[in-house]
């Protein structure tokens, strides 16, 4: 049996697991995925952050993607950082920069085993602070700027591919470069309020074709975080598994403590349990029977008979679902276009699945920033874009 | 170069984790991840240490003659990339 079927049916630890800290956020970014802005009063105490750390180690989950909402907000964030870090646990985080001022830019160039993400949605302010708002790519490249000032070796650079910005691939390639940051790509999901802007900002067609001719020729050194494996279909498979991994070598810990499936999946029917529950993460992990229904190998359903069935293995769950299609057909990106004709084929009465669980603020953030005055909902940054295995060799 | 005719062990900074399939190695410095795909090779690796050499650590393993050759080659892949090196 090869490496990815035995990881279909699940590990004993998640490879790639994605912890969101907060849903607090400095920013409201239209496209974010878990629907952040205000803090979760619920959210895990320091103790409790430290003792899912501690369980993590125990686990020898080796790192963690870190996210949120925006992570740096948390009073505690640097501290926990070093306590994941002195635990055996590494960590990435995601930011959208805002705390990275010299001396912390300064700080992080000095400790091992972390690694920061910048999320940056344009190469370009104009198209960047469109999504991400007003003053966000000011922030972003502040924050770049500072991280190289202080010899912090090779950020990464997280973009979110929309119809407005592949067209400037090249041009978040050179702003990697001049950074001496990794360029980061991935796949603009309809979860969280990704949901009401998706429609507006999902690459059409010719853009995916357009993606993925650009990673075969110029994506080496080009993270995905696995993200675009519904593009194998138009030919050469792209780097990494190719599997979905919701629930077998994947999850998500949101910041009231609840495991879902996968980061781009915050909803009851992909919730397996919570950390502070009787044998914590690893019961979760182990013993949820969700995850234990995620490890059954896929039918593949409507696409079975598709001859690219092999190399997309229907697309992303979490797109399916978030646009009310069914979980055992296409991805509505799938490169064939059966996606397209199933979205145009959803009857009047196809009931899209919205999840409950909503941080937006209600009000404008203080600053007067409000949501950036566009047409499409609303949106932001995260974490989690985290994909399965990014990179990895298998 | 890996000679498996000398003492070898699994590297300090490698941490290996009990997978179905054989186990997930992590190495702290490089940060990288890599898998041994099957449970005698897990067996090999961390038999390293007990035995005067690579060879010695194949046949306690019950590694089969038929075997070696691609056991040999996935043990010098994690050579290469840092996961068992050479005993001092």
């Amino acid at each position: 049996m090869k490496l990815v079927e035995h990881f279909q049916y699940g590990l004993n630890s998640p490879i790639c697991l994605t912890w969101e800290l907060t849903y607090a956020c400095n920013l409201a970014c239209v496209h974010c995925l878990s629907s952040s802005g205000r803090r979760d009063p619920r959210e895990l105490t320091t103790a409790e952050a430290k003792s899912v750390i501690d369980e993590l180690q125990r686990m020898q989950v080796f790192y963690v993607n870190i996210g949120g909402g925006e992570p740096t907000v948390r009073s505690d964030f640097w501290e926990l950082l070093d306590y994941a870090v002195s635990h055996d646990v590494g960590v990435k985080f995601s930011t959208n920069g805002i705390k990275l001022d010299k001396a912390r830019a300064a700080q992080l160039a000095a400790t091992d085993y972390v690694d920061v993400q910048i999320s940056l949605d344009g190469a370009t302010a104009e198209v960047n602070d469109h999504v991400r708002g007003p003053g966000s790519y000011a922030t972003a490249i502040r924050a770049l700027e500072n991280l190289a000032e202080a010899g912090f070796g090779q950020p990464k650079i997280s973009v979110v591919m929309t119809r407005q910005n592949v067209d400037q691939l090249d041009e978040f390639k050179a702003i990697a470069d001049k950074f001496g940051a990794q360029l980061r790509i991935t796949r603009l999901r309809p979860s969280g309020r990704g949901a009401d802007v998706w429609d507006e900002l999902h690459p059409t067609a010719a853009q995916q074709r357009q993606l993925y001719d650009w990673l075969v020729a110029r994506g080496d050194g080009v993270l995905t975080g696995d993200s675009f494996f519904h593009l194998s279909a138009y030919g050469e498979a792209l780097p990494g598994l190719n599997l979905c991994g919701a629930g077998r070598v994947v999850c998500l810990i949101d910041p009231v403590g609840d495991v879902y499936a996968c980061p781009f999946a915050i909803h009851e029917n992909f919730l397996a349990g919570n950390v502070r529950s009787p044998g914590g993460f690893q019961e979760v992990w182990r013993g949820s029977e969700l995850f234990a229904e995620l490890r059954q190998p896929q039918t593949g359903g409507a696409c079975r008979s598709c001859g690219f069935y092999d190399s997309c293995q229907g697309g992303c769950m979490a797109a399916k679902f978030f646009t009310g299609l069914p979980l055992d057909g296409p991805d509505p990106e799938c490169v064939r276009g059966f996606g397209e004709q199933a979205l145009a084929a959803r009857g009047t009465d196809t009931v899209i699945p919205k999840s409950d669980v909503d941080h937006s603020r209600r009000t404008a953030p203080r600053g007067g920033r409000g949501p950036v005055p566009v047409t499409i909902g609303m949106r932001p940054d995260r974490a989690c874009d985290e994909s399965p295995l990014a990179g990895l060799q298998v | 170069m890996f000679d498996p005719a000398r003492p070898h062990r699994c590297s300090p900074q490698v941490a290996v984790r009990p997978e179905p399939f054989g186990a997930l190695v992590y190495h702290f410095g490089t940060r990288k991840l890599s898998f041994l795909k099957t449970p005698q090779l897990v067996d090999v690796v961390s038999g390293l240490e007990q035995h005067p050499d690579v060879n010695a650590a194949l046949a306690a393993a019950g590694v089969e003659d038929g075997q070696r050759p691609a056991y040999l080659r996935a043990l010098a892949g994690l050579a290469a990339n840092g996961t068992i090196e050479e005993r001092p």
